[in-house]
C-alpha cells in the first residue's frame, strides 16, 4: 500500500476544516465576481445586439429631441415623443440607400384596470404591408396579421396576450376611447420587447386616437452596401427631424457599460488580490503549526523539493475548490445577477445579461489555479526550508 | 566491537557548540565512539547532558561543528565539511529509522496510511509495500484501520515505530521513546525494541532516562555536560 501525495495534502487540509472551508470561500467569492462579471459583459453584448438586429431596422427618424432619450424609449418598445408628418415616408423610400421604410404611430392610453392604481396602455401602429416584412422573424402562435389596414384588429405579443389574457378571436378594448378591437393574432415568444407588446394597424391607430398625416417614428432598413454616414447626413437636411442610428445607440451603451465594467473589475482584481493575501496567510501559518512534523517528513526521507510539492498541493487544492465553488456560486445565482443589474442599469436589453458558457469557466478556474501557484511559492518554499532538527529542537535538550 | 569492519558508525572528537546571545553552549563536546552493526547501545545521562544533540548528529539530522563523523566508513563529516542537505536526506532514508518522544503522527491520517506515509517520498527496493507483517509484530494490525486520535500513547509510539521500520533502516535511534508513556507500556516499548534488535538484527541508539530500558542495551554511553563518562 502506498498514499499519494496528493492524498497527504488533501488531508492535511481537512485538519483546520474551518480555515479550509472560509479560505476557499474567499477565493470562491473572487471566482463569482469574476464569472459573473465576464458572464455580464458577454451577456449585455449578445443581448443588446439581438435586440437591435430584433427591431428590423438599423435607423429610427423620429422628429427632434433628445436622441438617447428617443433611443432608449425605441428599444423598450416605443417609437418617439413627437410627431412628424407621413409624408416624409415617401421621400425617404425614394432614396437609392433605403431598402425598405416602415412608419410607425405609438400612443398611450391609461387603463384603470392595470395594476394596483392603474397604468399606461402602449399600442404600437404599424403598417400591414411594410412591418411584418421587416419583421420577418416574428412568428405566430396562433392568428397571423391583419385583415386590412383600417381593421379595428389586434396582434398581442406573447406576454401581453398572457397579461391580458386575450386569445385569437377575442375582443380587447382600448381604454379612455371605449373602443374594441379584435384579437386576430398572437405571436410566439421572442424574448424581446415585442413580447409585451399590442400591435395595431396604423390607420386604426390614427382613426381611434384622432391624429391624422402624422408620425413617431419611422423605421429605415438600409441596403447592406449603402454608406450609412453619407445616408445619414442626408437624414439631417429633412427639416425638423433626427436621425437614431442604432450602430451608434449600440456603441453608446457599450462604451458606458465597459466604463463600468473596468470599475468592476478593478474591485474583482482587490477581490482577487486579497483572496490571494488569504491563502497565502491560511498556507504560511499551516506551514508555521506543522514544521515539527515538516522535519519529521524530511527525517523519513522526504527531499526538500517533496515538501514544496506537498505545500504547493495544498495551494492548489485550496485554489481549485474555490475556483470550482465560485463558478457554480455564479452559474446558480446569474438569474440573481441579472436581476440586480438589470435595475442598476438605465437601460437593460431583453434576454439573460449574465451568460456563463463552459470557455468562461474553465478560463477562470485556470486563473484562479494559476493564482494558487503563486500563492504557494512562498509558503512552498519556506516549508522545503525547515530542517528535520525542527522537529526535535522545541523538545527540551537532554 | 572492536572489528572495524563491523562498525556502522564512528565518531571522532565530535563537537557542537551552540550560541544563545553571547554564550556558547558546548552540547557536545569532545565525544569518540563506535556502534557496531546489530549493537544495542543506549545512551543515558541527566538533562541538558547532551544526549539528544548528540543522537541528533549521529543521525545527521544536525551536523557537528567539528569533528569526523563515519557510517559505514565513509565520511559524513570531517574536516568542517558536511554532505549537502539532499546527500544528507538520501543518507537518512537509506540507514536510519527515527522514533520520538513526541509520536508525530497525522491525524487525519489512519495508522496503515502513517506507517505507509514514508514510501510517499521514498521507497527502498527491498522494502514490502505490505506492511501487515511489522504492525503485526507491533500488536497493531488490527488498529490499522483506525485514526491516531482513537488510540492510547503506547499504541500511538508503536505505530510510530512502524513507521520507522517500514523502509527497512540500518539503525534505529530512539529519543526518548518512553518518555510519554506509563511504566506498563514503557516496558512493552522497551521489549519491542529488543525484541527488533535480536530477532531482526537491528543497530539500535536508544537515549532515555529510564534506568530499567537502558538495561536491555548491550551498551550503555553516559554523558555529562557534553562529554562521555563511560
Amino acid at each position: 500500500m502506498k498514499i499519494s501525495i496528493l492524498q497527504v495534502a488533501y488531508k492535511n487540509l481537512l485538519r483546520k476544516r474551518t480555515r479550509s472551508v472560509l479560505t476557499v470561500l474567499g477565493i470562491a467569492m473572487a471566482a463569482w465576481v469574476l464569472v459573473s462579471l465576464f458572464g455580464f459583459n458577454k451577456g449585455y453584448e449578445t443581448s443588446l445586439n439581438r435586440d437591435i438586429d430584433n427591431l428590423g431596422f438599423q435607423m429610427l427618424v423620429i422628429a427632434k429631441g433628445c436622441p438617447y432619450e428617443a433611443a432608449t424609449l425605441m428599444l423598450k418598445g416605443g417609437t418617439g415623443l413627437k410627431y412628424l408628418k407621413e409624408e416624409i415616408v415617401d421621400r425617404i423610400a425614394r432614396e437609392p440607400e433605403v431598402d425598405g421604410v416602415t412608419p410607425m404611430l405609438m400612443q398611450v392610453a391609461f387603463d384603470p384596470n392595470k395594476g394596483e392604481s392603474g397604468g399606461l396602455a402602449v399600442y404600437q401602429g404599424v403598417d400591414p404591408k411594410t412591418f411584418p416584412r421587416m419583421k420577418s422573424f416574428l412568428k405566430f402562435k396562433n392568428g397571423g396579421w391583419f385583415s386590412d389596414p383600417g381593421a379595428a384588429e389586434a396582434v398581442f405579443g406573447y406576454e401581453a396576450a398572457e397579461l391580458e389574457q386575450r386569445e385569437v378571436g377575442d375582443m380587447y378594448l382600448i381604454p379612455e376611447k371605449d373602443v374594441e378591437v379584435k384579437v386576430v393574432g398572437v405571436l410566439e415568444r421572442t424574448g424581446t420587447q415585442d413580447d409585451g407588446s399590442i400591435f395595431l394597424p396604423i390607420g386604426a391607430v390614427q382613426k381611434i386616437f384622432g391624429i391624422k398625416d402624422e408620425l413617431t417614428g419611422i423605421g429605415i432598413k438600409v441596403k447592406k452596401d449603402a454608406d450609412i454616414a453619407k445616408f445619414e447626413a442626408k437624414m439631417f437636411e429633412l427639416p425638423d427631424v433626427q436621425v437614431v442610428s442604432l450602430t451608434q445607440v449600440k456603441n453608446t451603451i457599450m462604451t458606458l457599460v465597459a466604463t463600468a465594467r473596468v470599475m468592476v473589475l478593478s474591485i474583482a482584481l482587490i477581490a482577487i488580490l486579497i483572496a490571494m493575501m488569504g491563502v497565502v496567510n491560511t498556507i504560511l501559518m499551516s506551514v508555521m503549526e506543522r514544521r515539527q512534523e515538516i522535519g519529521i517528513l524530511k527525517s523519513m526521507g522526504a527531499m526538500a523539493s517533496d515538501i514544496f510539492k506537498l505545500v504547493w498541493i495544498e495551494t492548489l487544492i485550496l485554489c481549485a475548490a474555490g475556483g470550482l465553488v465560485g463558478s457554480l456560486m455564479a452559474l446558480v445565482t446569474a438569474r440573481i445577477t441579472d436581476v440586480l443589474v438589470r435595475k442598476l442599469l438605465p437601460y437593460a436589453p431583453s434576454g439573460g445579461l449574465v451568460r456563463i458558457e463552459p470557455g468562461l469557466v474553465l478560463t477562470t478556474l485556470g486563473l484562479v489555479t494559476l493564482i494558487g501557484l503563486l500563492s504557494g511559492v512562498y509558503p512552498a518554499w519556506k516549508a522545503g526550508r525547515v530542517r528535520p532538527l525542527e522537529s526535535i529542537r522545541s523538545e527540551e535538550a537532554s | 566491537m572492536s572489528d572495524r569492519e563491523k562498525m556502522v558508525i564512528e565518531a571522532e572528537d565530535l563537537v557542537r557548540v551552540y550560541k544563545r546571545g553571547a554564550e556558547e553552549i558546548r552540547a557536545v563536546d569532545g565525544v569518540s565512539l563506535s556502534i557496531g552493526e546489530g549493537e544495542f547501545v543506549s545512551v543515558i545521562g541527566p538533562s541538558g547532558s547532551g544526549k539528544t544533540t548528540l543522537i541528533n548528529v549521529l543521525g545527521c539530522l544536525d551536523n557537528p561543528t567539528s569533528g569526523r563523523l563515519l557510517l559505514d566508513g565513509r565520511p559524513v563529516f570531517e574536516n568542517c565539511r558536511a554532505l549537502s542537505e539532499a546527500s544528507l536526506t538520501r543518507v537518512r532514508r537509506e540507514v536510519f529509522g527515527y522514533i520520538f518522544q513526541k509520536f508525530y503522527l497525522i491525524p487525519t491520517l489512519s495508522v496503515l496510511e502513517n506507517v505507509v506515509l514514508p514510501f510517499t517520498f521514498y521507497k527502498k527496493p527491498d522494502a514490502s509495500e505490505d506492511v501487515s507483517r511489522v504492525l503485526d509484530i507491533l500488536g497493531i494490525l488490527n488498529r490499522k484501520d483506525h485514526l491516531p486520535g482513537e488510540l492510547s500513547g503506547g499504541e500511538m509510539q508503536r505505530v510510530a515505530i512502524a513507521r520507522a521500520l517500514v523502509n527497512k533502516p540500518r539503525i534505529l535511534l530512539a529519543d526518548e521513546p518512553t518518555g510519554n508513556l506509563d511504566t506498563k507500556r514503557s516496558a512493552e516499548i522497551g521489549g519491542i525494541l529488543d525484541d527488533l534488535n535480536r530477532q531482526e538484527g537491528l543497530t539500535v541508539v536508544l537515549v532515555t532516562h529510564n534506568p530499567v530500558l537502558a538495561a536491555r542495551a548491550h551498551r550503555t554511553i553516559e554523558l555529562r555536560d557534553g562529554r562521555v563518562l563511560s
